[in-house]
């Protein structure tokens, strides 16, 4: 029969202590013992998709479970997950579902307003009227509205060192979990750089190409844009850096340089990302150049 | 040309056949991204009363890119068979849709029709069949190739093992490759998408599979879905290919954008029929797609059914052991949620038969369309009804390196012992002699990777 889930976790939990790594909530087991004793139903589960959970053998009396072990070591997709006859176990089917869930989260999901007030960032639209347009219409997405571009006139210093901008992408997690730490980084590596920079602002319903509307207004050397990435199941929250040496209408993803999988969650961190992204644009500004054109000087 | 017809009243006029064929179509959202679908429901129905009174000939005289402009249109016409389309060339689209599903057509009649159909045809009739019209069609014709192991036999239902990697890791690829073999996933073939596209690369991963399939006598072919080019170098450097593969698309400009052409693909094909260590006669895989040439701007004006059908027809050309449609990976600018993802899967699978090429899907969704594991299931039991030469078996539906969702290696398995279908027969046999299947059925030991760590 069918391992059920209290059973896997808890002998992912028992691997957990023995590596001194159990989370504390779990090393509290005796309220839950004793409502169960006082007849009262209760459910305490760790998170199943903490790493050591998520890797856990599932299947039933394997030939060579140290050989199935390396061999789950030796890849992200999901190996030795048993089956029940021919599906899946219910805590393997019920992980997918979590994984696929966030990513749906993240897509419908809203960047946080008090995020932007925090990060003193003003807020644009691109020409999408809905996020059903924006999955639907890429090009309108890549332009800004008559509105942003009149905002955008009034609110933005002209032509300084670089701008920086922010746009929900197709993850509004990636902005909300990873903006407030690379955003301070990236401004204090650009100040101690010397460097000047434009009035920031969010775009909603933005895409990549958006940039080259953007810089036809401002006018900076360098533009940034932070961008959330398409969520792969289980990373939902990547945020993707997008970095050209002053983008016009034309430009294309050969004049940029870009940063992506920016997440604590098994990407690049965003503090990391953040010193990342400065030195690149110190580089551009010394080789006034982007891109396909930037690598080839640097070559030289 | 007149193409005009009254609707309640209304009276709906169409320009050229192009645009007719465009706005008969099911809503696509890749169609209203070109500008070219039907602009209300009733327009819609209205360019269905008028496609089913035009001629085949009418369809074959007008291609949707002109002969003299496209080596698509040239190929898939030169390779007409002429006495027969003599016999078909009269027919209406809407004689041609109750011929295949009258109960006197056989699969033998419809296989006989197929090297006298063009794209445009196929597209045509598949524009004014309802989905239990696609699935019941589709069910009488079957297309048999054979390779290591026979593809398309009555009551079978293959699978492609996808081992992919983020960084092709051989270690890693080879894990993902015996966790496949232990639910019976692979008798389609064994194919990796390098994110690698280098000859040594490419090779290692060849090499690699080659050995497995060796070492447990797997009857089955492995392939590498690099560019044919990468893959031709591998052959004449010794590599050993089972299956050549490339992804296609329904316009010479189209296929410009994957850096291939005809020419190209018959150069494939001959150094495969040369140097493949399997025993054929079938060689080739092609992957296709409904939204591909659009995606390139190779679209010519026309819509995205008809531009996939013309894969179909010009896939003829390569005696194909399989192609594939990798419905959902395009994304929602082309498919934009699960009821246009099953639809477009069962046009498909349907255009691919009645072309005469053996059919499979890779059923499957981005995270920003649409879809779920739900709507996939609901595609994959559809398509296992209709007939489906094959599917997909990726370690929990979850590619780790191309970040889509698609069929489980538990997914055949599961539509075999639902359905009373069975792997392929060579396979089977296999399956039976290790130990991992017996009675219909996976018996206790099936779905252990480590079983495959010793011989």
């Amino acid at each position: 029969m069918s391992q059920s889930i209290e059973d896997i976790v808890s002998r992912v939990l028992a691997e957990l202590s023995r590596e001194g790594l159990a989370p504390a909530a779990t090393a509290d087991p005796a309220p839950a013992r004793a409502a169960e004793a006082s007849g009262e139903l209760v459910i305490d589960l760790p998170d199943p998709t903490d790493p050591e959970a998520r890797h856990a053998i599932l299947v039933d009396n394997p030939k060579d479970i140290e050989g199935l072990r390396q061999m789950v070591s030796s890849t992200s997709a999901r190996l030795a997950v048993g089956r029940a006859g021919a599906r899946p176990k219910t805590a393997t089917a019920l992980l997918f579902q979590a994984d696929h869930g966030v990513t749906q989260d993240a897509i419908y999901g809203v960047v946080s307003e008090d995020l932007r007030d925090r990060s003193s960032l003003f807020t644009v639209t691109s020409q999408v009227a809905d996020r059903a347009e924006y999955l639907l219409r890429p090009d309108l997405g890549r332009k800004l509205s008559d509105e942003a571009r009149k905002t955008i006139e009034e609110k933005c210093v002209k032509h300084p060192d670089v701008q920086i901008c922010v746009a929900d992408g197709l993850s509004a997690a990636a902005i909300d979990n990873n903006l407030p730490n690379i955003y301070p980084v990236i401004e204090q590596g650009l100040k101690s750089a010397g460097l000047s920079i434009g009035t920031p602002f969010f775009i909603e319903n933005g895409r990549v190409g958006i940039m080259n509307d953007v810089n036809s207004i401002i006018g900076a050397k360098v533009l940034i844009l932070l961008i959330g990435e398409r969520p792969g199941l289980g990373i939902a929250d990547a945020m993707s850096a997008y970095m050209g040496y002053d983008p016009q209408p034309g430009k294309s993803d050969a004049d940029r340089d870009l940063i992506c999988m920016i997440t604590t969650h098994g990407g690049t961190n965003p503090l990391e990302a953040g010193a990342y992204i400065v030195d690149f644009i110190k580089r551009m500004i010394q080789h006034s150049a982007s891109g396909v054109q930037l690598r080839e000087v640097a070559k030289d | 040309m007149l193409l005009r017809t009254k609707l309640f009243g209304h009276t709906y006029e169409f320009a050229d056949l192009k645009e007719l064929l465009a706005k008969a179509n099911e809503e696509k959202s890749g169609d209203q991204q070109a500008g070219i679908a039907a602009r209300s429901a009733a327009e819609r129905v209205a360019a269905r009363y008028v496609l089913a009174e035009v001629p085949l000939s009418a369809l074959r005289e007008n291609p949707v890119v002109p002969y003299d402009q496209d080596e698509v249109t040239r190929a898939i016409d030169d390779a007409i068979n002429e006495t027969i389309y003599e016999e078909i060339k009269g027919w209406t689209v809407g004689e041609f849709r109750e011929w295949l599903l009258s109960n006197k057509t056989t699969g033998a009649d419809i296989a006989r029709i197929s090297r006298s159909l063009t794209g445009e045809m196929i597209a045509a009739v598949a524009k004014l069949m309802g989905n239990l019209d696609l699935v019941y069609a589709a069910r009488k014709i079957r297309v048999v190739t054979h390779c290591q192991n026979t593809m398309g036999l009555k009551g079978t239902i293959g699978s492609r093992l996808q081992p992919n990697h983020p960084t092709d890791s051989v270690e890693g690829i080879r894990a993902a490759t015996y966790e496949g073999l232990s639910y019976g996933s692979g008798d389609s073939v064994i194919g990796i998408n390098p994110s690698d596209d280098t000859v040594g690369s490419v090779s290692r991963l060849l090499e690699m599979t080659h050995d497995v399939i060796k070492t447990w006598e797997v009857p089955t072919q492995n392939c590498v879905l690099a560019h044919v080019t990468t893959q031709m170098e591998c052959l004449r450097r010794g590599a050993p290919a089972g299956l050549i593969f490339q992804s296609i698309a329904g316009s010479q400009k189209a296929m410009e954008s994957f850096g291939v052409s005809v020419g190209l693909l018959d150069e494939a094909y001959e150094l495969a029929k040369k140097y493949c260590w399997t025993a054929g006669p079938n060689y080739m895989y092609f992957e296709t797609g409904q939204g591909s040439a659009l995606s390139a701007d190779a679209h010519n004006g026309a819509d995205q059914l008809v531009l996939e059908a013309r894969n179909y027809a010009i896939a003829r050309r390569w005696n194909p052991y399989q192609v594939n449609t990798v419905v959902g990976f395009i994304g929602p600018e082309y498919l934009y949620d699960s009821v246009q993802i099953i639809r477009a899967g069962l046009e498909d699978h349907f255009m691919g038969k009645l072309a005469g090429v053996s059919m499979g899907c890779d059923v499957c969704y981005t995270n920003h369309a649409k879809a779920d594991q739900n709507s996939n299931d609901n595609l994959a039991v559809l398509l296992a009804a209709a007939g489906i030469n094959f599917i997909m078996g990726i370690p929990m539906g979850d590619d780790a390196m191309l970040s889509y969702q698609t069929t489980s290696f538990h997914d055949a398995p599961a539509l075999r012992q639902a359905l009373e279908l069975r792997p392929l027969p060579e396979f089977e046999k296999w399956m039976e002699d290790v130990g991992l299947w017996k009675d219909g059925h996976l018996t206790d030991i099936a779905g252990d990777a480590s079983l495959f760590l010793r011989r």
